[in-house]
């Protein structure tokens, strides 16, 4: 594409725009220069016939715009104010590429079956970003246009990460492929737990809890988002009793295992201090809360890929942003950015438990996080194919009011690289702490076994799980206590796009 | 104890007939199926020795549970498993690995300690088997 910035003029004034409305086009020349205030359009921010480029950054978003507002016009205005625009014409663009850096609302469609909202398209130019910063990639397009006046509500639905971006990114320190490598655990999803209560706990008596879940057969225990350096225990205290009942369990077991040690804290310096004293210690992991910003996220993915060192994210903060569907970012937009920025572990839903998860919108995170390439899947939230370029993979994390009992529908959903963390669900077990993780264990095994057997685990899981708690007393408890908790809330995040039933002719 | 890596060693020890299961799963998915056996099974001795190469050709599973038998013939104390390995691009891992024999008696793991500065303890993992030579261990 050429850089001269008149030479798209005339395709911008003669694109067509979208049928039914009188749209202003593009202008060109010393018209479009005149010192005042054009609409966005006619400044060059919608071009209904621009080919994304394939090194382009496309963007979708959701927006409803408000009364009397074109919403080409919106879109433009969206495209414009997140990548060169301001509000009225200035000079100075006559000193740059311009043609190039203005970002292009290229498409726009009304969201089936909501009136008054559109999915608009945008295009950048790959050379508006920094390449490997998640800082500057969102200054841009979250930035500065989600309180923007025309518009009611936005939402970024979902992002197309061009090859040549994702390449100037690391991506996790770790990855699934090492993760399973480096714990010696292949062919079933990781089992974990949140100690709890998350909030109180001495030192002494939460590596206690650790100590029991481990040895009774989880993978892995978790300090929660919450749980930093608090006058009821320090977090030195924390890291040496932990890691005291993880080796306590390794002997105990003969397995690897692991406690997610939460380094987060007010500074860099202060994670940095923390984290090196889990690597003292031996830990095989550590975590991040999302509430440490983007920056200091991608400073703790380097500090793990120098330390080999697994990274735990725990999306603290999220929902705040995430869930609503007209307003905000999308998860998956969030679960994109993060394997850009380099974490191991996402948590992304349980699609049964005690948080919102739609099941397709849920296998769309879980596909952003796992897949080597995405393919479109509007039904499951994906709006672009997406090319990995051989980043790793981040293991999504399932938490949140899951128990054994929900076995089959976890594996059916969520399949097998993922970490199914059972807090309650294995501390509030009628048995002890150590009862509760065997009963979760069992009843993974057992589900895996009978899933590779060729058996209908989805129909037959209550069966399997029923089978093998008659050698396994602390899975029966577990049945008997938790088999009927179900959480049965109607989704707020769900795919705009359905399959509908087509009549026979 | 019962040394619980692998994927299946929270059930009672398989049957040969879900062994079997368990192989032709792994070769419908176009895995390739080897065996490993050990008498130091320390959770970070990586590298069991190998009973024979991946089977990479191999259609029938009951091809892979005559190895296993041979396997346990041969080594009637040690711990054998059996890894499926998948060669697709992105993966080019193990994707599979159970243990299908044990020794009659585990006596398990001793964790050692050496007292560091700050309450800092430095932690050591040893088999009690690894105390005798290798191949007198069980």
């Amino acid at each position: 594409m050429s850089t001269d910035p008149r030479s798209n003029d005339s395709s911008v004034e003669t694109g067509a725009v979208p049928s039914g409305t009188e749209r202003p086009a593009a202008r060109s020349g010393a018209e479009r220069y005149r010192a005042g205030v054009l609409k966005y359009a006619e400044m060059g921010y919608w071009d209904s016939d621009y080919e994304p480029k394939e090194t382009d950054i496309l963007a979708l978003f959701r927006i409803t715009p408000q009364e009397g507002v074109d919403p080409a016009e919106a879109a433009a205005a969206v495209a414009g104010e997140s990548s060169t625009a301001t509000w009225t014409v200035v000079w100075t663009d006559r000193l740059t590429a311009c043609e190039r850096y203005r970002a292009k609302a290229y498409r726009i469609e009304p969201v089936p079956g909501t009136p008054g909202q559109y999915f608009a398209y945008i295009a950048y130019d790959l050379d508006l970003f920094e390449p490997g910063s998640i800082a500057n990639l969102t200054a841009s397009i979250i930035g500065n246009v989600f309180g923007f006046k025309p518009l009611k509500a936005l939402r970024l639905e979902d992002m197309r990460l061009p090859a040549a971006y994702v390449k100037t990114f690391a991506g996790p320190p770790t990855g699934i492929v090492v993760e399973r490598e480096r714990l010696d655990k292949f062919g079933r999803p990781l089992l974990g737990a949140t100690v709890k209560p998350k909030l109180g706990l001495s030192g002494k008596n939460y590596g206690r809890v650790v100590y029991e879940a481990l040895k009774g057969g989880l993978d892995f225990t978790k300090d929660d988002e919450n749980i930093n350096s608090q006058p009821f225990m320090h977090w030195r205290d924390r890291f040496l009793y932990c890691m005291e009942a993880v080796n306590r369990a390794q002997a105990a077991t003969g397995e690897v295992k692991g406690h997610y040690l939460n380094v987060t804290a007010a500074t860099l310096e202060d994670m940095y201090e923390r984290a090196e004293f889990a690597k003292e210690l031996g830990s095989v992991i550590v975590m991040i809360d999302l509430v440490i910003g983007y920056t200091a996220i991608q400073s703790m993915s380097n500090w793990a890929r120098r330390n080999d060192m697994i990274l735990h994210l725990h999306r603290a903060g999220h929902s705040t942003y995430t869930r609503q569907k007209s307003h905000g970012v999308s998860f998956r937009v969030l679960a994109k950015w993060m394997r850009l920025a380099g974490v191991d572990h996402l948590h992304a839903g349980t699609v049964v438990g005690k948080l919102e998860g739609d099941p397709n919108t849920v296998g769309g995170f879980y596909d952003v996080l796992r897949e080597p390439h995405n393919a479109m899947n509007l039904q499951r939230g994906l709006f672009f194919e997406q090319d990995w370029a051989g980043l790793g993979k981040v293991m999504p994390v399932a938490s949140g009011g899951i128990h054994a009992g929900q076995m089959h529908q976890l594996l059916g959903y969520l399949g097998e690289d993922t970490v199914l963390q059972f807090g309650g669900g294995t501390i509030g077990h009628p048995m002890g702490i150590a009862a509760g993780a065997t009963a979760n264990r069992v009843a993974l095994e057992a589900m895996v076994l009978a899933r590779n057997e060729g058996r209908d685990i989805w129909r037959e899981g209550p069966d399997i799980l029923a089978a093998a708690a008659r050698h396994c007393t602390p899975l029966r408890a577990a049945l008997d206590t938790w088999g009927d908790v179900t959480f049965d809330y109607a989704s707020t995040d769900t795919p705009d796009f359905v399959p509908t039933p087509t009549e026979a002719a | 104890m019962r040394l619980t890596q692998g994927t299946f060693s929270f059930l009672p020890d398989l049957t040969d007939e879900q062994i079997l299961a368990q192989i032709e799963y792994c070769l419908e998915q176009g895995w390739a199926v080897s065996i490993e056996y050990t008498d130091d099974p320390h959770p970070r001795n990586t590298y069991w020795e190998m009973f024979g190469n991946p089977m990479f050709d191999l259609k029938d599973a009951a091809g892979a549970l005559r190895e296993i038998q041979e396997c346990r013939a041969t080594y009637p104390q040690h711990y054998i498993k059996v890894n499926a390995f998948d060669a697709t691009r992105g993966v080019e891992s193990l994707r599979l690995s159970f243990i299908v024999g044990r020794p009659s008696e585990e006596p398990g793991f001793g964790l050692t300690r050496e007292e560091g500065p700050g309450r800092v303890q430095r932690y050591s993992l040893r088999s009690y088997a690894t105390q005798r030579p290798e191949g007198w261990r069980y």
